[in-house]
């Protein structure tokens, strides 16, 4: 099959005007918010010295800021304002997906625009100035007639530069919850389908680029009083702009939608179960690439109604228990505090999903190590790897509190690379998922916890409060419950791990409901 | 030759000032203005100048760069504040009026133009009238009049931009926009001072003309006594932000001062060496 006929490009165009139509939506916004407070903030600062050092300042710092981590903060920061005016004012507010990325991307515009700004009206001839005081001008009509037209084309130039910047930085909103065309990339890596990451590139660049053009024929329109230019421009931008509201508008929302996580078996579950819905006649949508913390708040915040997360990350993370009770008891209890927050534990797949030290098989053989124990004495003169989060998770803490574990250096890894890079000796161990297809891939083995320092991680499907009486919903998602055994996600996560069209969620989902159905 | 026609326009003019109003239509009374030097230090711009302008009167002043010319012209549309003294507009107090209708009834020519870039010929010169709030079609006919006033071909001009126009052009458009909204009173701020001699001629003339057909007070800033001197009627000469001295050619002739004699005799030194090099021209 060539590279051109991959029927993967087929399935990225499919989702071409979703993410796109988003993609834009989030940055307009963004890169009008940005504008709406950075030129006033310019205009004043810029006879204002103090002001504008401190504006600059701020601004740059902002700035330097990586992108991720400035969208990843305004999270929690707007889920405490919700929760703050929802008990002094009454209401609250969706904290998840576009508010915090436009809000995020907004202070990420504004470096650009300020210093083009005060560099382009401080740059305006002081005898035009003074004409226009001649003429009879107040300053205002000063500002608005002459000051300001004349520092346009500085200004422009600013905003393109915001305007590139905040399309290609909204692609990391995909994590917070906003669509973008980040969803390719980020899917895209989750699933070593790099078809979908150079598509989500490729898309992101051709926007960027087009935006920037569009808004250079303005610039160059202003700069050289063309207006024909301009108005070329500026309907270009404006028709951008309408082409991606349209279907918006005209699309009716979708009614349930589906969360996943960052990685593959996410993904595929997030599949199967919008599957079952449009199979149940529901139409369903998914919110995928969403943070391990994100994804719970937003559940509960009613922004998703439902997605799959594994008892034990829950009990350590969102309820910071540390007792680790025989599993039956664990999803009891747990069943109890989702019910506090109107939550509803519809039931457990079938699998578990949890944290393993892994390593070579052959490895562990020739040192002896059956078990964690047995790894705790050899660990001085071993490297562990984990995945971004594993380090700073309880479970760390746990097995470090039990075992020791003194390693000799830890690094932190795409999740997909992990097992490559252990089975290759590149590090000596990994913190791997138990239900992970690659473990039997590159034949590795998952040490024995004999003091239980991990707890139990079934897969668990969880419904947002507003879906708690849903029984068309609970119907059509029944068919999964204690129907995937650990054999065969293993196996649907080792076929979504492959690099072709076959390895596609959907494809892989399609597999997995099969196997359901014919067993 | 030359000085003796002058001679004979001066007492043309001064009998016609005589006639008009008493009142003056400019004063300045003890004014003073000093800006921040370099580190504590202020420099005096203009120091201690009492000035008056008749009704109908074009007063030109003299003066090299730095001597307080300008920043006395500023003053007196408030583009700039001064420390002493006290400045009268048609007898009003000038710290009493609103600077910004103070400035819209006073016609204002730039050095150079100071044209708008962005805007053309016709919004240029309609500004004054637009800020005022004058309905579009009268500012219209207004730019047209305008237009043929200071003999720029109307359809030729209106909708191209300053950078399209010629230094003479523009300055003929700087005019224009000065007189755009009616006003008694000009302030030229060296208004020929980057042009060709040719240029400058013509135009001196035809602002000349315009004074007299419109009845206007001109103050005109030059530093060339020359221009001064075929212009206007009266000459302030002003020196270190001091005013030296003020008066008809014939009355600064008689005048002292040897900054003042040394002004006046560079131009008619010129006009002899001229008149020696060119034999036959028809001065006579």
């Amino acid at each position: 099959m060539s590279f051109l006929t991959d029927p993967r490009w087929g399935e990225a165009f499919a989702h071409l005007a979703d993410y796109l139509g988003n993609h834009v939506r989030v940055s307009v916004a963004a890169l009008a918010l940005g504008l709406l407070v950075s030129l006033p903030l310019a205009i004043a600062a810029r006879q204002r010295p103090v002001l504008r050092t401190a504006l600059l300042a701020v601004a740059s710092v902002v700035q330097t800021v990586p992108g991720l981590a400035l969208l990843a903060l305004f999270y929690p920061l707007l889920l405490a304002l919700a929760s703050v005016t929802l008990a002094w004012f009454g209401f609250g507010f969706s904290a998840f997906g576009f508010l915090p990325a436009v809000l995020a991307l907004a202070l990420y515009s504004m470096l650009p625009v300020l210093r083009n700004t005060i560099t382009g009206l401080n740059g305006v001839d002081g005898e035009l100035i003074e004409a226009a005081r001649g003429v009879g001008m107040t300053p205002r009509q000063s500002l608005f007639a002459v000051e300001l037209p004349l520092a346009l084309p500085v200004i422009m130039a600013g905003i393109r530069t915001s305007a590139v910047w905040v399309i290609g930085t909204a692609t990391l909103s995909t994590p917070i919850g906003q669509t973008s065309l980040g969803n390719y990339i980020f899917a895209g890596l989750q699933t070593q389908n790099w078809v979908l990451v150079l598509f989500g590139c490729f898309a992101a660049a051709v926007l960027a680029l087009a935006v920037d053009q569009l808004l250079a024929l303005i610039e160059n329109g202003l700069r050289a009083r063309k207006r024909a230019r301009t108005a070329l421009g500026s309907f270009g931008i404006a028709a951008l702009v309408v082409a991606t509201l349209v279907p918006a508008l005209a699309r009716p929302a979708s009614s349930y939608a589906i969360g996943a996580k960052t990685f593959t078996e996410q993904y595929v579950l997030a599949a199967l179960m919008a599957d079952r819905l449009r199979a149940a006649g529901l139409s369903a949508s998914s919110r995928q690439g969403l943070g391990s913390s994100v994804i719970f708040n937003a559940l509960a915040a009613g922004d998703i109604d439902v997605y799959v997360d594994y008892s034990g990350t829950l009990w350590l993370n969102q309820f910071h228990r540390t007792d680790t009770p025989p599993r039956e008891k664990l999803i009891e209890e747990l069943k109890a505090e989702l019910e506090k927050q109107h939550i509803t534990l519809l039931g457990e797949l079938g699998f578990e999903n949890a944290y393993a030290l892994v390593m070579p098989k052959q490895r562990a053989d020739e040192l002896g190590i059956r078990s964690i124990a047995d790894l705790a004495s050899h660990a001085a003169t071993l490297s562990i790897a984990g995945d971004y989060e594993f380090f700073s998770r309880p479970e760390w803490g746990a097995l470090r509190e039990a075992y020791g574990l003194p390693f000799k250096a830890q690094r932190q890894m795409q999740p997909d690379f992990m097992y490559a890079a252990v089975a290759s000796g590149e590090v000596d161990v990994i913190a791997g998922y138990t239900s992970d297809g690659l473990i039997a891939k590159y034949d590795l083995s998952a040490l024995d916890d004999p003091r239980h320092a991990i707890p139990p991680y079934d897969a668990i499907v969880l419904l947002a409060p507003k879906r708690a009486g849903d029984e068309k919903l609970k119907a059509a998602l029944q068919p999964l419950l204690g129907r995937i055994d650990i054999a065969t996600m293993r196996e649907a996560n080792l076929r979504a791990s492959g690099n072709d069209a076959a390895a596609s969620p959907e494809a892989v989902a399609r597999w997995l409901w099969q196997r359901i159905e014919n067993h | 030759m030359l000085t003796q026609s002058f001679t004979f326009r001066w007492k043309v003019r001064s009998c016609v000032r005589g006639v008009l109003s008493t009142l003056p239509m400019i004063a300045y009374s003890h004014v003073g203005k000093s800006f921040a030097g370099r580190g504590t230090e202020r420099v005096t711009a203009v120091d201690d100048v009492s000035l008056e302008i008749a009704e109908g009167e074009f007063l030109a002043i003299v003066g090299a760069s730095g001597s307080g010319k300008s920043t006395l012209l500023r003053l007196t549309n408030r583009l700039i504040e001064p420390d002493q003294g006290r400045i009268t507009v048609e007898s009003e107090d000038v710290q009493a009026a609103d600077p910004v209708g103070l400035r819209r009834r006073i016609g204002y020519v730039f050095q150079s133009g100071a044209l708008f870039p962005h805007m053309s010929v016709a919004d240029n010169i309609g500004i004054t009238p637009k800020l005022q709030g004058t309905p579009a079609d009268k500012i219209a006919t207004r730019v047209d009049e305008l237009l043929e006033l200071v003999q720029l071909r109307t359809a030729d001009y209106r909708d191209r931009f300053p950078h399209e126009l010629s230094g003479g052009q523009r300055q003929r458009v700087g005019v224009a926009r000065a007189l755009a909204a009616r006003p008694r009173i000009v302030l030229m701020d060296e208004p020929f001072g980057a042009l060709d001699p040719l240029t400058r001629d013509a135009l001196g003339d035809d602002y000349r003309a315009l004074h007299r057909k419109l009845n206007l007070t001109t103050v005109m800033i030059t530093h060339d006594m020359t221009e001064a001197l075929v212009l206007a009627d009266r000459v302030a000469v002003m020196r270190a932000g001091k005013l030296l001295a003020q008066g008809t050619p014939a009355e600064l002739s008689k005048n002292q001062d040897g900054y003042v004699a040394e002004l006046l005799r560079t131009p008619r030194r010129q006009a002899e060496r001229l008149n020696a090099l060119l034999p036959g021209d028809g001065a006579t």
